[in-house]
Formats: C-alpha cells, sequence, structure tokens
C-alpha cells in the first residue's frame, strides 16, 4: 500500500480535535506556507502536479491563476462538500476525520489567493460531518488559528460554513454558487468563469475538500516530493471510494498510479464470495464503464481518459456477474432524469426519454431498435449544454448499451432477463410505468 | 423529531435575532435563504405556503421566489412529514445489493408505499438518490443518522427505536 497522505490520522480516536491534529504536526505547514509568501505556495502547488479531485480533474495551481490581477472585489473560496457523485463517499471521511486538515488546507489556499472569507458548502445530508465540521471551526476560531492576525502574520481569515438542501446539480461549481447565494442551484454558462466572476459577483476559487487536503502534506513536504508519488501528469495519492460487489467496500488511500485492478483485488479483497467480475465504474456514475478485462488501467486522469472513460470523483463500483446491465442502466437514467435541473432542454428532454427506453427494456417491452435509439438520442445533446451535467449523463448511456449490448437484446427478444432467469420480482414494478 | 403542526405562525425573537445573525453574515443577505428556510422547517414542520409568505417579508423577497427555491431541493418537505423520516437510496450501489428488496420490505412493514406517512404520522418513507455511503450499502438515513448494511434484521431494529 502507498503511503498514506491523506488518510494519515484516520486511525487516531481523536483526529477530529484540535489536539489530535496539532499533536501529529497539525498548523505547522500553515507557518510554513505564510513564510513562504503567496506566489511561492502558488508554485509549490503546480510544481506538486495537483489536479482537482472533485470531478474534473482541472489542475489546482492553474485554476488559482485565472484571478484577476487586478482586483475590484475581495476573493473568495468556496469549498465544495456537496459530495454527490454516486458511488463516491471520500469527502465524508475527510470531513469527519481530520476536519482541521481541511481548514489548514483553506488557510494555505486563501493565503495563496488572498482570500478574507471562504465558504464550505456542505450537502445538507450530511448531518454529522457537518456537526464535525462546524465544531472544528470553532475550536479553530478559539485558537486563534481563524479570525483576524493569524499567527500574528497580519492575515484575517473567516470561514462561514453553509449547508446545502438536497441537489446534485448543487455540486456543479455554478450551480453551487446559485444556490450559496440564496437561488435554486441552476448552472450558468461560462465563461465568465468563477474564478472571474463568482460568488456574489466577485473571483471565487472552489476547490473540492480533497483538493484542499493535499495542500497541507505538499507544503509541509514540497511539491516535488507530491508529484513523485504520482505520474508525469498528475501528482500524488487520492482517496478511492469503492462500492458495490467487493469483499471490503471502503475508502482507500493510494498513488492516482494504481491499477484499477490492484485497486479492487489487492485493497478492496475482490470480488465478493469470489465471484467473477463483470463491470467497473471508475469514477463515479458519470464515468463510462468498464468490461472486466478492461481493468488494466492507471486510475490517474490521463490513464483512465485514454481507456475511454473518467477518473471522476474516484468513485468505482464494482459489479459481479449477477449484475443485470440494463437494470444498472434503468437505475443509473432514473437518476440522471430526475437531477437534471431543467434548463437545457437537450438535458431534460433527453435524459427523461432514455429513462423511459430503458424502463421499457427491463419490463419486457423493450422494440429491437431501442438500444440504437438510446445512443442516438444520447449523442444528440452533447455539447449544447450550459454544465457538464448532460455530457456525464452520456457516458454511461453509451458505454453501458455499446459493451453490453447482447443483454439489451436479449431483454427485447425474450422479454426476460438472461442473468437472472425466471426470478420473480427483479424488475421493479414501477419500470416502464413512466 | 419534528413538531407536528406548527402553532403560530412566526419565529420567537431569539429565532429573529438569529435570522438577522445569518443575514449579516453574508455579503448578500438573500444568501441566508436556505439557512432560515431549514429554521423555518424546524419550527413550523414544513414549509406551507403560508411559511413561503413569512420568509419571503424576512427577506424582502415574493413568495414565488421562495416557492421556486423551496420546491428545488429535496430536503424542504411540502407537505407535512412523520416524526421520522426514512430516506432510503436506491441508486447504483445501494440497487446493485438489494435497495429494492430493502424498500419492499419497509413497505410491507409500515403498511405504507415509498412517498407516504404512517396514519399515525410516525414514520415517513423515501426514496432518495446516493447518500454518498455506498461503502453501507444497502443503506438509508434515518432521520440525521446513516444507517447500513441493511438487513431484514437491522431495519426491523430501527423500526422498533422509532417512537
Ligand atoms: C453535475 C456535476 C456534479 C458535480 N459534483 C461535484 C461534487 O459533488 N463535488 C465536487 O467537489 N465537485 C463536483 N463537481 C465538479 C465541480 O464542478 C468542480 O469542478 C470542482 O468542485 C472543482 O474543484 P477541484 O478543482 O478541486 O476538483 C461536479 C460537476 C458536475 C458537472
Ligand atoms: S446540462 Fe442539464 S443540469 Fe446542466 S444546466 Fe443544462 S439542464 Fe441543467
Ligand atoms: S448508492 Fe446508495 S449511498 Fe451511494
Amino acid at each position: 500500500m502507498a503511503e498514506r497522505v491523506l488518510m494519515r490520522n484516520f486511525e487516531r480516536p481523536d483526529s477530529h480535535t484540535l489536539a489530535g491534529y496539532q499533536a501529529t504536526g497539525g498548523y505547522q505547514a500553515l507557518r510554513k506556507a505564510i513564510g513562504l509568501g503567496a506566489d511561492a505556495i502558488t508554485a509549490e502547488v503546480k510544481q506538486a502536479n495537483l489536479r482537482g479531485l472533485g470531478g474534473a480533474g482541472f489542475p489546482t495551481g492553474t485554476k488559482w491563476g485565472f484571478i484577476p490581477q487586478k482586483r475590484t472585489a475581495p476573493v473568495y473560496l468556496v469549498v465544495n462538500a456537496d459530495e454527490g457523485e454516486p458511488g463516491t463517499f471520500k469527502d465524508r471521511y475527510l470531513l469527519e476525520r481530520d476536519p482541521h486538515a481541511l481548514i489548514e488546507g483553506m488557510l494555505i489556499a486563501a493565503y495563496a489567493i488572498e482570500c478574507e472569507t471562504s465558504f464550505v458548502y456542505i450537502r445538507g445530508e450530511y448531518v454529522r460531518p457537518w456537526r464535525i465540521f462546524a465544531e472544528a471551526v470553532r475550536e479553530a476560531e478559539g485558537a486563534g488559528l481563524l479570525g483576524r492576525n493569524i499567527l500574528g502574520s497580519g492575515f484575517d481569515h473567516r470561514i462561514i460554513v453553509h449547508r446545502g438542501a438536497g441537489a446534485y446539480i448543487c455540486g456543479e461549481e455554478t450551480g453551487l454558487i446559485s444556490s450559496l447565494e440564496g437561488q435554486k442551484g441552476w448552472p450558468k454558462v461560462k465563461p465568465p468563469f468563477p474564478a472571474v466572476r463568482g460568488a456574489f459577483g466577485a473571483p471565487t476559487i472552489v476547490n473540492n475538500v480533497e483538493t484542499l487536503c493535499c495542500l497541507p502534506p505538499i507544503i509541509a513536504r514540497g511539491g516535488q516530493w507530491f508529484a513523485a508519488l504520482g505520474t508525469k501528469s498528475q501528482g500524488g495519492t487520492r482517496m478511492y471510494s469503492v462500492s458495490g460487489h467487493v469483499a471490503r467496500p471502503g475508502v482507500y488511500e493510494a498513488s492516482v498510479s494504481i491499477t484499477l485492478r490492484d485497486l479492487i483485488y489487492r485493497e478492496a479483497g475482490g470480488i465478493r464470495g469470489g465471484r467473477p467480475l463483470k463491470a467497473v465504474v471508475p469514477g463515479g456514475s458519470s464515468a463510462a464503464i468498464l468490461k472486466a478485462d478492461e481493468i488494466d488501467v492507471s486510475m490517474d486522469v490521463d490513464g483512465l481518459k485514454s481507456a475511454g472513460t473518467m477518473a471522476g470523483s474516484a468513485g468505482v463500483i464494482v459489479m459481479d456477474e449477477t449484475t443485470c446491465i440494463p437494470e444498472a442502466l434503468w437505475v443509473v437514467a432514473r437518476f440522471y432524469a430526475h437531477e437534471s435541473c431543467g434548463q437545457c432542454t437537450p438535458c431534460r428532454e433527453c435524459t427523461g426519454w432514455i429513462y423511459k427506453i430503458a424502463g421499457r427494456i427491463l419490463a419486457g417491452k423493450g422494440v429491437p431498435q431501442d438500444p440504437d435509439t438510446i445512443v442516438d438520442v444520447a449523442k444528440r445533446g452533447i455539447g449544447t449544454t450550459i454544465c457538464a451535467f448532460y455530457d456525464g449523463a452520456i457516458g454511461p448511456y453509451i458505454s453501458y448499451v455499446e459493451k453490453f449490448r447482447g443483454e439489451f437484446d436479449y431483454h427485447i427478444r425474450h422479454g426476460a432477463c438472461d442473468v437472472h432467469p425466471g426470478r420473480a420480482g427483479r424488475v421493479p414494478a414501477s419500470a416502464g410505468a413512466h | 423529531m419534528r413538531p407536528e403542526t406548527a402553532s403560530t405562525l412566526a419565529f420567537s425573537d431569539e429565532q429573529l435575532r438569529r435570522v438577522r445573525e445569518l443575514q449579516a453574515l453574508y455579503p448578500e443577505r438573500r444568501a441566508a435563504l436556505l439557512p432560515v428556510l431549514r429554521m423555518a422547517q424546524e419550527t413550523f414542520g414544513h414549509i406551507a405556503p403560508e411559511v413561503e409568505a413569512y420568509v419571503g417579508e424576512l427577506f424582502d423577497l415574493s413568495p414565488a421566489h421562495v416557492h421556486e427555491v423551496v420546491t428545488f431541493y429535496t430536503l424542504f418537505f411540502q407537505k407535512p412529514v412523520g416524526r421520522h423520516v426514512l430516506a432510503v437510496c436506491h441508486n447504483l450501489s445501494c440497487a446493485l445489493l438489494g435497495a429494492e428488496d430493502v424498500i419492499g420490505h419497509l413497505q410491507e412493514r409500515l403498511g405504507i408505499e415509498a412517498g407516504e406517512t404512517t396514519p399515525d404520522r410516525r414514520v415517513t418513507l423515501l426514496r432518495v438518490e446516493c447518500l454518498c455511503a455506498c461503502e453501507m450499502a444497502p443503506m438509508m438515513q434515518v432521520d440525521d443518522d446513516y444507517v447500513g448494511p441493511l438487513t431484514p434484521e437491522t431495519i426491523d431494529r430501527v423500526l422498533e427505536g422509532l417512537r
């Protein structure tokens, strides 16, 4: 197993407290960062080859550089703790087990981008993570690590903890900003990017929880050290959420260079009951599916891209041979149809249409052209929408059908499932009812 | 635990102070809308049209705007819910490990369909999308807490614990 960088404190029972964090050298990196100065922090982060871990994989240091030099408004840091990508649960662990690492990472980022106020947008369902994180903020305030003149450096910073109210699209950065401003979470057209015009009309950096938690170790041990942990194009380790039919579902930290095979078989204990693997979704439900013989691929952004899928949020969903792929598609299609914010016609219409077709196939009422229709419909909207939600949705739509075409055709021809022959009640009553 | 009905439709003085505090916390007052709606739901049980109008007044926002926001989010309830809310995840990882069986078992034990509240107003049962605790699949949220992996036995134990 690779060195634990992000999960280094998880085993400590007091890891969520200030005392526990400081006992392991916590807030030393902040002191060092302030000594380095803003430009040197950004340079270190660029050298670390840190790429955003929330989904898009954009280089963090480069993103910070998009803030206009001439400022007419304060700069805001917004932490994306809205974790909503199906199959992903790493940020929850960080909020609960190492909240001070996030606070320290935020302070380092804030110092680098010269920001005095940050917002942490936590998904509304995360009650326990919110309580623990909010308590950590109070502790940091009490210890003078937040507020005025932090560590006697003249640096002021305050953290405002904000809770969401249940909507996947609020994970998308511009949707998140709209929601933070007290509106429905409708994404906005980019450009302007948030770094130029974001929250409350001011330049805003949106970063994921895990991305920010990488900063204290990067500052403490150097960008070069962090870069060397990963691959040529992406530095570091990251936290993989592994779920589905594995022996040991859970969160695992490994280098971004680990293969999907090693992650599943070495870290997560292989497939439950020793069954054969059928398919894997490597980066949250928006990532294209891989077949069992496609898992010798490295988990970094470029490795998975070259395999025709994406690293995304590193939510690995494992399916063994008992999985009915048309049923999996129906579940995923229901999600996208439900969560589309409805602003863009192609997104609203195509997600609903595909959900309907998937339900029809599953209910044994499909027609022979249905699989082709799914792919055609999915492709129709590519590149025509305001945000990347729709381009995320087509990843599963197209890949499930193209890679498991035989199963769809079987359902259509026989009105039944080849994986669960004669298994009553497998098809949810609501399928085909839409 | 949620109060069953609203007694009077107004925040206490203490709550009004909190509203003003929240409004002052952000660069723009309106950013406090979600937190204040949450307070309203905790106080009045659910967000009825009168509550939307009341919250709108506190922000100088039209009831229509507040309504638009309320309906956008799944955690704001527009009708009364039971004293306990069970939200069962039916997304992919939970589905792979039997979410439909969990929902079926709960519907049978409670005698209601997902989306409904028991006649004694004890429990509301909901289907929800990924709660991002897929390592506990199949799982559900019981009021503030996450519970899983669920089996018929663990579900029954949860139900017995609800008053
Ligand atoms: C539909 C959609 C949902 C998203 N959900 C999340 C999320 O839950 N958490 C997250 O950090 N980023 C999410 N993102 C990515 C954010 O838009 C943004 O890229 C990210 O928060 C930037 O932080 P990073 O550069 O540190 O990764 C989502 C993007 C899209 C298009
Ligand atoms: S692509 Fe879909 S989710 Fe994104 S803005 Fe358009 S309708 Fe909304
Ligand atoms: S799929 Fe159920 S919690 Fe993620």
